[in-house]
């Protein structure tokens, strides 16, 4: 689907302040695949998400959209439809004078393919039509759709500006950081809103996070960024599983996680591969039978 | 693109220069540029441009980025050049053509013209490359310091130059996040007549004004929360002191500059 083949970035090249942002990076997504993104401040997450969408062109690497490298064609703002970037506090760029506008500024910049391969701006209905399941999408009550943006609270403005880059209904869709500086009722919210428009038109979606439980939640696969370079990538739970290497890079592992490891040196018999509430619920019934099992053979 | 703007940015470092008593550096520039308009002839003008090349080297930036800051002044340059090979009149001709006499006296002007101008600039860069923002204001407002007798809000004025300045880096660094927001909906800045480029200019004025009134109020309530209230009897944390070395300089520069001036009137 989405693959981004050793790409390397250096910002303010030839200057004192030379910063080797990505160094070799390889990333893939697959269709219908959350994928997390985790690292420390500064270790590449953000530029990675502009390589993306071709707002930042790799020094040296490709990145490839249905296997074609989308520096190929002559406009690289088509791969900015096709790949939806969220910026991270993204809500300072609502500019319209309505949600609604402001929701439908990509959707009118996207324009609408005719069959015989010409562009045409969307008519009012299909606006209509994309604005507001963008909205519904992310739970934006339809009777804000005609304030300012600007009136919206700080949760609002969020989701409206979530909304906006929804509305174009993109193949791959990047969140960096959707969720900081929101209460955690906020954040889960939103994270259901995303897995939503995942589940339902089948996108990848790439999240950028520093929560640990959050990606636990709803990643399929994990990469782990240090310095500009891949530290780790694969399943959640071969990721979690190194939790020392995890701590060397300034991360931890979810809290479950770090729960079942502490019972597991406590000499507990239980898996400690476990990073979400569902499997941890179940693994503890598990060893709560085993453990009453036990206790009932000695007795007899 | 907006990360071509040098003009006034600063290169940390610990030269000389960098070292030197900011208030000494901007008098010299300062002498620096009178003596570049009295001098004459082109020894004067050889021992100038030896200054600077000593006054670059000691510095310790890398030529590149001198050169780079000099760049935005190319067009000035040559129209500046052009205009007085053009209208400067004398006898020599050397090509004539059409309405279009082009003599030696007007190369001549159009060759000072230039080192004039490039001497100017790049002494001028020099200072603000070597010279942080911050120390730069703290000197402004030392040596207008005698101005507030005369009821000059001299404080004000290197307050508000202060946080204009300090503030130039984040707002580009926002122009930037902004405009990669909006391309990532599909914005254009960089195709269409002008008339569609200033529209597009919309969605990136709009945000910036916003956060920037937002920055502004936050600033202003944090300054007072710390009892801000002007320059009265404030003291300072950083207080210029001149050193060993700034005597130096302007004893070379003493020098220096008088060899340039005696070298005017002797030839
Ligand atoms: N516009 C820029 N100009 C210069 N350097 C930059 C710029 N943006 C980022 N960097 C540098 O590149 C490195 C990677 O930055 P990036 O924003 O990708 O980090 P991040 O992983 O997203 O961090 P965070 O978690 O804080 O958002 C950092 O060291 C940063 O200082
Ligand atoms: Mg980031």
């Amino acid at each position: 689907m989405l693959k981004a083949e050793h790409l390397t970035y250096i910002y303010g090249a030839g200057t004192p302040f030379e910063r080797r942002a990505l160094d070799d990076i390889s990333f893939s997504v697959q269709a219908g695949e959350i994928a997390g993104l985790i690292g420390h401040t500064g270790s590449g997450k953000s530029t990675l998400a502009q390589h993306l969408n071709a707002l930042l062109k790799p020094l040296s690497g490709r990145v490839l959209l249905d296997g074609t490298d989308i520096w190929d064609k002559k406009d690289a703002r088509n791969a900015r439809f096709q790949v939806g970037l969220v910026f991270q506090y993204p809500e300072y760029q609502l500019f319209e004078e309505t949600v609604y506008k402001d929701i439908a500024f990509g959707v009118k910049n996207k324009g609408v393919d005719e069959a015989d391969g010409k562009r045409r701006q969307p008519t009012e209905s299909e606006l209509d039509i994309s604005v507001y399941s963008a909205m519904d999408f992310v739970h934006l009550p339809r009777e804000l759709a005609d304030k300012s943006p600007f009136e919206l609270s700080g949760g609002q403005k969020r989701r409206a500006a979530i909304a906006g880059v929804i509305a174009m209904m993109p193949k791959v869709l990047i969140l960096d950081e959707p969720t900081a500086g929101l209460d955690p009722q906020g954040r889960r919210e939103i994270l259901g809103h995303i897995k939503a428009y995942r589940d339902a038109t089948g996108a990848s979606v790439v999240l950028i996070s520093h929560s640990m439980d959050e990606v636990a939640r709803l990643a399929d696969s994990i990469t782990v960024l240090s310095e500009g370079k891949t530290a780790m990538s694969g399943t959640p739970r071969a990721v979690f599983g190194r939790a020392d290497e995890l701590e060397a890079l300034h991360l931890s592992v979810p809290a479950f996680t770090k729960v079942f490891r502490l019972l597991r040196e406590m000499g507990v018999d239980i898996d400690d591969g476990c990073y979400t509430a569902e499997a941890a619920e179940a693994e503890l019934l598990r060893v709560k039978s085993a453990v009453s099992r036990g206790a009932g053979e000695e007795t007899c | 693109m907006l990360k071509d703007i040098t003009l006034g940015q600063f290169f940390p470092g610990n030269s000389p220069l960098h070292r030197m008593d900011p208030r000494f550096k901007i008098v010299l520039v300062m002498v620096y540029i009178v003596v570049l308009f009295v001098a004459k002839g082109i020894y004067a003008y050889a021992l100038i441009a030896a200054f600077n090349a000593l006054a670059m080297a000691l510095s310790r930036i890398r030529v590149r980025l001198l050169l780079r800051g000099l760049r935005p002044m190319l067009f000035i340059v040559l129209f500046t050049a052009i205009l007085n090979m053009i209208y400067v009149s004398g006898e020599h001709v050397l090509v004539s053509f059409w309405v279009i006499t082009i003599t030696w006296e007007g190369v001549y002007a159009a060759a000072y013209m230039v080192a004039r101008i490039v001497l100017l600039i790049s002494a001028t860069l020099l200072l603000t490359y070597t010279t942080s923002p911050i120390m730069l204001t703290d000197a402004i407002e030392r040596l207008l310091g005698p101005l507030k007798k005369i009821r000059v809000p001299v404080h004000e004025f290197a307050m508000m130059m202060t946080i204009a300045l300090r503030f130039i880096p984040t707002l580009i660094e926002e122009t930037d996040k902004i405009m990669s927001a909006q391309k990532a909906r599909g914005a254009d800045f960089e195709s269409g007549n002008i008339f569609r480029r200033a529209k597009a200019l919309v969605p990136l004025l709009i945000p910036l004004f916003v956060s920037a009134f937002r920055r502004a109020d936050e600033l202003a309530l944090a300054m007072e929360c710390r009892c801000y209230h002007g320059g009265e009897g404030r003291t300072r944390m950083r207080v210029l002191h001149a050193a060993r070395i700034d005597f130096l300089a302007l004893a070379v520069c003493a020098v220096w500059f008088g060899g340039v001036i005696t070298l005017g009137i002797l030839l």
